[in-house]
């Protein structure tokens, strides 16, 4: 059976990474320009990693699909990045921001790699300080914090609601230079199609240029992944409309295993849907629940305006069920409790599909300027969505598909079980475990790309000193070129009666229900059924219009929505087999008595790692056991 | 409600464009305008046409990709609302609205109301950073920042790069959005080392592509984020005492 080596160093917890740095291999720094990479995305780890090797002295091409590496989804993140400054003087350090992490993740994630994350935080600050963010400040100009769900210090830096705005362009930015001195060659508007493997390692990409439809090949020492995640899966989420999974799909298609892919996180603080022409849901930052209050009336059938209904008759149920957290509960347990308000009918709004994030006393403690200058362009969007001023009446929010803790598997050194072929950012799987605490993606995509990945990609990369990467001739390009070049045409060949949206609409709709905030047997047992054969409906009856050689997103769209469908398969038969509840994984079967997760610590701490074994033959499952030998495995307890 | 467009379709860069009309029935007030969009192009698939191209991404108004002129205005006349932010509920039934693409010769289209902004990525690549790498940068609370400043950096560094302020000037000039970019790193304390220098190669190649500023303000009136024309005030300040500035001396204050 296969077995997978995460490469995880010996020694205790603290001294892993510096440890690891002494060991492995480098380059010096004059054979760097020797080495070719190749990196997808320009998001926080994408556009952070090349910069960085880019200033290392690499020779490096990045692709984006996008217009400019700027507009990456990284830029939507709002509410902040975690780091363990302890500048707060309230008790923080590098091991209880670890411990948090561990915890919040349902001790379902890797310790090594989660301390890892921990310890460098410290330094991102420092760099994108440098870097010229212009982070929140006190007045005496030092640097402002507020807190985030799942933790009692406060230790998330912030730019306004605009946090990952000001990262990425600090990253962009970085990127710029690199490009203005050469060091970085980018390919925007390309969108990678295809992995290519030669002998078993990475060798390089196939992208399509979105505008002329022209497909090249482009080889390399390594090629890193940064594409982020795939909750568009459900097809309403919070993610851009162009987020996809196919950059990994195809790499998992080529052998990278891919782990817990039913470990999706749903955000409790989302504007609710309002018509079934909606084509996404927008988050309100979870930093809104360090000043609002969630409740629901006490009484279903409470038809008042939210601000006639007295005190009394209010249920501020995240402070009566956990009374330690209060409205900052992690986010999969304040997704499920706003789900079960809205089971028993409480909800609020005109499709009955919300809970109120009320902000009234925060206003009458604080002062409307206090919280204008908090979460000011959040309550604009708020309004320019519902019509409705946040600042009189209460929000309307609800629970909705966010962020994909699931992703590539990798080692503790980033690298997917195909040697060369890396992942970083939310397309990896490796920090998170089932939950992933707020403040932290930015945290992860930043320390990936900037303080990990260039420190361990030279213990691969020195093994090929004075290696030429395999020419772009070679069969292995050629075939790949022809298999994407016959994917496209087979899209526009079919000339069927329904549109991509029509079929991706049908898929969301499925995992929302079946594989969504709560999951069963008999529903994952019935999506199984159902998925393939829409996948089988979708390449005979797919209505593509246009054609190759211009700029055509349906075709890119109907592209990106197959490779949806084979993932929807995985991820249902990953919920399937992963026996017990854990953070944003709910299998009904599997809960307390008061309806909190129920994990199965002697069974089920592990990460599943799926092997692909070919097109409608299902993958291998493949266990990387869990060890917790610095954080004690407990129940988890917000209360 | 019920819906007549007029939308500009080309069929790639450099060949002749039109107008054409479209029905757009029984779109819901609740639908944004690049829903309304979705709609209209859905059935156009369904009909066998081509759908109309537009760039779109992040639709909460923050990633910059989405753009149009609707009736003449950049991204509609609601003020300060990017087009994903723009609802339905602000136009009326049986209304007739004119979508075009961004119009300057600096930013050619690529096809429909899609345009080639990659010019504001030559501008930010001219000096747009600070010059710092990875590591080795002191502790974050070394850097002391007046509030003050960190909150004029922040107004300025809020710039999406949307491009509307280039759309929405009779000259076509880059003034707010390259200000934009000089004012969120020269007001800060680690923007100073490379401020003037800075200041010269952005706006250099600043002209390269695009017009000159004469004040219309029409920049301001555009902009999704509210972007205000003092940082232009500011980039021309910056931009004069570099011409005369000595930075050999710089250290000497």
């Amino acid at each position: 059976m296969t077995t997978l080596d995460a490469k995880v160093p010996e020694g205790p917890i603290q001294d892993k990474w510096t440890n690891h740095r002494f060991d492995i291999k480098l380059v010096n720094p004059a054979n760097k320009r020797k080495y070719d990479i190749i990196i997808i995305g320009t998001g926080l780890a994408g556009a952070s990693a090349a910069a960085s090797f880019g200033e290392l002295g690499y020779n490096v091409k990045v692709f984006t699909y996008h217009d400019s590496p700027r507009r990456a989804h990284s830029i939507a993140a709002q509410g902040g990045i975690n780091a363990a400054k302890n500048y707060t003087n309230d008790g923080d350090s590098i091991f209880r921001l670890f411990y948090d992490t561990v915890k919040g993740g349902d001790y379902r994630s890797r310790e090594a790699n989660v301390y890892r994350l921990a310890e460098v935080s410290n330094e991102i600050i420092d760099q994108c300080v440098a870097q010229g963010v212009p982070f929140a400040r006190e007045y005496g100009g030092l640097l402002d914090n507020r807190s985030f769900g799942g933790a009692q210090v406060s230790r998330t830096f912030y730019a306004r609601g605009q946090t990952g705005q000001q990262l990425l362009l600090g990253a962009y930015q970085a990127l710029a230079r690199q490009i203005s001195l050469g060091n970085v060659t980018l390919f925007n508007r390309s969108e990678m199609l295809e992995v290519v493997t030669h002998e078993g390692s990475a060798a390089g990409v196939v992208v399509r240029d979105l505008i002329t439809g022209e497909i090249s090949s482009h080889s390399a020492h390594a090629v890193v992944l940064a594409t982020g995640g795939y909750s568009n899966v459900f097809f309403l989420s919070t993610n851009a409309m162009a987020c996809n999974t196919t950059a990994i799909w195809r790499a998992h298609r080529k052998g990278a295993y891919f782990a817990n892919p039913c470990f999706t996180q749903i955000h409790p603080t989302c504007i609710p849907v309002h018509d079934e022409f909606q084509s996404k849901l927008t988050l309100m930052s979870e930093s809104l629940r360090n000043d609002g209050r969630i409740w629901v009336p006490i009484d279903p059938n409470d038809t008042r305006p939210a601000n006639d209904i007295p005190e009394n008759e209010r249920d501020y149920y995240l402070e009566r069920i956990y009374p330690s957290f209060g409205n900052l509960a992690p986010r999969d347990v304040s997704s499920r409790a706003a789900m079960r308000m809205i089971d028993e009918n409480k909800g609020v709004g005109p499709l009955k599909n919300g809970v109120y994030l009320d902000f009234a006393d925060a206003i009458s403690r604080l002062g409307k300027d206090v919280i204008e200058a908090r979460y000011g362009n959040l309550f604009e969007m708020y309004e320019r969505i519902t019509d409705e001023d946040p600042y009189e009446v209460p929000m309307r929010i609800y629970p909705a598909p966010h962020y994909t803790m699931g992703g590539l598997w990798v080692d503790y050194n980033l690298m997917t079980n195909v040697p060369g072929l890396y992942a970083i950012g939310e397309a990896n799987y490796s920090d998170h475990g089932a939950n992933r605490l707020g403040a932290s993606a930015l945290m992860q995509g930043l320390a990936d790309g900037y303080f990990v990945l260039p420190y361990t990609i030279a213990d691969y990369l020195a093994d090929f000193l004075n290696t030429t990467p395999l020419s772009t001739d070679h069969e292995a390009f050629k075939q790949a070129e022809a298999e994407v070049d016959g994917r496209m045409k087979k899209l526009l060949a079919i000339q069927g009666t329904r549109t991509v949206d029509s079929f991706h609409r049908e898929l969301g709709k499925i995992m929302i229900e079946e594989c969504g905030l709560a999951r069963s047997k008999e529903g994952l047992q019935k999506a199984l059924r159902e998925i393939p054969a829409l996948r089988e409906e979708f390449w005979k009856d797919v209505k593509v219009s246009g054609t190759e050689d211009t700029y055509n997103s349906e075709l890119a769209k109907a592209a990106r929505v197959a490779d949806f469908f084979e993932l929807a398969e995985l991820m249902c038969r990953d919920a399937l087999e992963r026996e017990e509840s854990c953070g944003g994984h709910f299998r009904v079967e599997h809960q307390t008595e008061e309806g909190e997760a129920k994990r199965d610590d002697v069974n089920q701490a592990h990460s599943s790692a799926w092997a692909w074994n070919g097109y409608d033959t299902p993958q291998t499952h493949i266990k990387e056991p869990l060890e917790f030998e610095y954080v004690a495995l407990a129940q988890r307890s917000y209360k | 409600m019920d819906l007549t467009l007029k939308v500009w379709r080309q069929n790639g860069p450099g060949k002749p464009g039109e107008f054409k009309e479209y029905e757009a029935r029984g779109i819901s007030p609740e639908s944004s305008f690049l829903e309304m969009l979705d709609v209209v192009n859905e059935r156009l698939v369904e009909a066998g046409d081509v759908p109309i191209e537009f760039d779109h991404d992040c639709r909460e108004g923050i990633c910059g990709t989405c753009g149009v002129m609707i009736n003449g205005h950049p991204h509609g006349d609601q003020k300060g609302t990017a087009t994903c932010q723009l609802h339905m509920r602000k136009f009326s039934d049986g209304d007739r609205i004119v979508i075009e693409p961004w119009r300057a010769t600096g930013m050619p289209v690529i096809r429909d109301l899609i345009v080639d902004r990659s010019p504001l990525d030559h501008i930010v690549e001219a000096g747009g950073y600070i010059s710092v790498n990875t590591g080795g940068t002191p502790d974050a609370n070394l850097i002391p920042v007046p509030k003050e400043a960190a909150e004029s950096s922040m107004d300025a560094a809020a710039c999406i790069g949307c491009a509307a302020c280039i759309a929405a000037c009779p000259n076509s000039a880059g003034q707010l959005f390259t200000s934009a970019k000089l004012a969120h790193l020269n007001l800060l304390p680690q923007g100073q080392p490379e401020r003037y220098e800075r200041t010269i190669a952005m706006v250099e190649k600043m002209e390269e592509f695009f017009g000159s500023c004469t004040n219309h303000g029409e920049c301001e009136e555009a902009c999704p984020k509210s972007i205000s024309i003092d940082n232009i005030a500011l980039m021309n300040r910056d931009y004069l005492v570099a011409k005369f500035k000595d930075r050999r001396k710089a250290g000497q204050r």
